[in-house]
């Protein structure tokens, strides 16, 4: 197999917002003294008169950016994951959600692969909080390229929004050409398959693209689909895929409780779907310190484990 | 504007005695500052509620919704008559206050210490677009134990903005007693002086010092003002002042009915000095 081009969606979200404020002056970034690791840093450098650094205080950094927007500015506020949405959750829940402001949070370090500093810091639960807030678009980048498209839609459609991505490179899974084709609230055929479906998002699509192709080698034919929209969710790919193929895995770095896979599976029950399903996720516990491909290998979140779990899905009964 | 002030009185009574719910203490402590800043002394057009211009008002002690929808509808944002559907279903008063659906609200509030941060944001985009109106936010003092109002405090003072001001009502309860056994909150002002604002201490009860104060804070250069309001909970309604359990609780028939008498008399004898 060929080295796969890796790129960090980290990078791609700066240089997207760097790019983004010369083209648009109502563009504003706010950070929590972390603009080194979010990537804000290119835009603080550049656009230093619209750049707000808000100290260690995220709670006011979100209620900050709610009153940025309420007079015309389009805030991107960034953070780790823990410290964008569990922390913050009251004022991106009143001033954000319920105030439908235009505010844009972008979380950087989702998920267990942030690795070494443990559980504190990785955050698996963003998915659910902001998914559950009325009003709030919710975004999971799988590589560099779709990042900077999804960072583009953000700026350019109005409306609460967060998006997730995690701290470490990733392969480059979509070429220029194909960002066009990437909208808001429609999944991605990345690769097409009759047997099952895996649906993924964020960093676990890289995952289920390396399952289809081992699961290609033993006869089986697996379609992956690239969910970088939890909310609003693409259901007609949803059921469509319910539809065409034998059962659907979902796949994603998050909790199984009330991210990708809740939402998947509350539209195959409520649509009389009967398919073939499981959910791949952190089985709702706290991780650990460890390398990020530790980390994947002891809570289940690989290829190896993806396509265990897609044969022993194609074993049981419809 | 002292006769507006009991008007805006009887109209929360009122509101809180149909709507069987509510917060009277807060609300009546707030009546003075909100009346002089809606009209005396804000840049603000009731026919354009979005003017770009406007200076912004934001209520971050949310629970006072009642005096400021009351003055709102007095300003000619919305129709009088929605003030006597407060709290009601499928009505546009909400309990608390919110942006999206009631001209003249700039901030949903309700869970406190959120205001000020918005208000940093307003403030900031002023600086950015070089622009001129001001930015008032009204903080209650039992607020004040959020952690997030010194957040706010500290980027307030570390931004320098000097197009913010900030009004605390300080009617010394909260709603499990006195805000000095509750948490301690003083020296107040010492506290927001050593966050490295220009603190002004007044009689929140006196319009035309409230209006001295505001100008005051308006020269102000390089750091947001606070003007602390010395003010009594439950104000201009006898049995409801200093009175805790007023806090969130509404009049009922009997209280109604003496709480109106009171500002009757209180409007009368305002008139007869006309």
């Amino acid at each position: 197999m060929s080295k796969k081009e890796m790129a960090n969606p980290r990078d791609a979200y700066g240089e997207t917002l760097l790019e983004l404020g010369g083209k648009n002056q109502n563009i504003v970034v706010l950070d929590a003294d972390l603009s080194k690791s979010t990537k804000t840093i290119l835009f603080a450098k550049k656009y230093p008169d619209r750049f707000f650094e808000m100290g260690i205080a995220e709670a006011n950094m979100i209620s900050t950016a709610a009153g940025l927007a309420s007079c015309g500015k389009i805030p991107f506020a960034s953070s780790f994951a823990v410290f964008a949405t569990g922390r913050v959750y009251d004022q991106i829940r009143i001033d954000v959600a319920y105030s439908e402001a235009n505010v844009k949070i972008f979380a950087t370090h989702g998920g267990i692969s942030v690795g070494k500093d443990g559980a504190s810091h990785q955050m698996i639960e963003d998915l659910a909080l902001m998914r559950v807030l009325p009003n709030m678009t919710v975004f999971a980048p799988s590589d560099a390229a779709q990042t900077r498209r999804i960072v583009e839609l953000m700026a350019s459609t109005k409306g609460p929004m967060y998006a997730r991505v995690g701290r470490a490179n990733a392969p480059v899974l979509y070429k220029k050409e194909d960002l066009k084709d990437i909208h808001i609230g429609k999944g991605v055929i990345l690769r097409d398959g009759s047997d099952i479906t895996i649906i993924a998002c964020g960093t676990m699509v890289d995952q289920a693209i390396e399952a289809h192709e081992k699961l290609a080698s033993t006869g089986v034919s697996a379609r992956v689909v690239d969910m970088h929209t939890i909310k609003p969710l693409d259901e007609q790919i949803v059921l469509r895929c319910a539809k065409e193929t034998n059962g659907i895995v979902t796949v994603e770095e998050h909790s199984v409780i009330g991210g990708l896979g809740s939402a998947v599976c509350e539209v195959l029950a409520e649509n009389n779907a009967h398919v073939r399903f499981k959910r791949m996720g952190v089985q709702d516990v706290f991780c650990e310190s460890g390398e990020p491909d530790e980390l994947f290998e002891k809570y289940g979140l690989n290829a190896p484990h993806i396509v265990r779990t897609v044969k022993a899905l194609m074993k049981r009964k419809k | 504007m002292d006769l507006i002030a009991v008007k805006i009185r009887k109209h929360v009574i009122e509101m809180l005695y149909r709507a069987k719910s509510g917060h009277p203490g807060g609300s009546l402590s707030a009546v003075e500052a909100i009346v002089a800043l809606y009209f005396h002394h804000m840049r603000h057009n009731p026919k354009d509620p979005k003017d770009p211009n406007r200076d912004r008002f934001i209520l971050s002690k949310g629970h006072a919704a009642p005096t400021l929808y009351a003055v709102l509808a007095e300003c000619g944002y919305f129709d009088v008559k929605e003030l006597l559907h407060l709290r009601e279903i499928n009505q546009m008063l909400q309990g608390h206050p919110v942006c999206m659906h009631i001209p003249g609200i700039e901030a949903s509030t309700g869970s406190l210490g959120h205001g000020l941060s918005f208000g940093n944001g307003v403030a900031l985009a002023g600086k950015l677009d070089k622009k001129d109106y001001r930015v008032y936010v009204m903080v209650g003092d039992g607020e004040t134990d959020e952690g997030q109002i010194w957040e706010a405090a500290a980027a307030a003072s570390h931004y320098k903005l000097d197009n913010l001001t900030a009004l605390l009502d300080r009617n010394f309860l909260q709603i499990d007693g006195k805000t000095e056994d509750v948490l301690r909150l003083e020296s107040v002002r010492e506290r927001w002086s050593s966050f490295g604002w220009n603190v002004l201490e007044i009689d929140g009860h006196d319009i035309e010092k409230i209006i001295d104060a505001l100008l005051a804070a308006n020269d102000q250069k390089n750091q947001p003002t606070m003007i602390i309001l010395d003010t009594v909970k439950g104000k201009g309604v006898s049995f409801m002042e200093n009175n805790v359990d007023f806090h969130g609780v509404p009049p009922n028939e009997m209280e109604y009915k003496l709480a109106m008498k009171e500002l009757d008399l209180a409007q009368q004898a305002l008139e007869a000095t006309l």
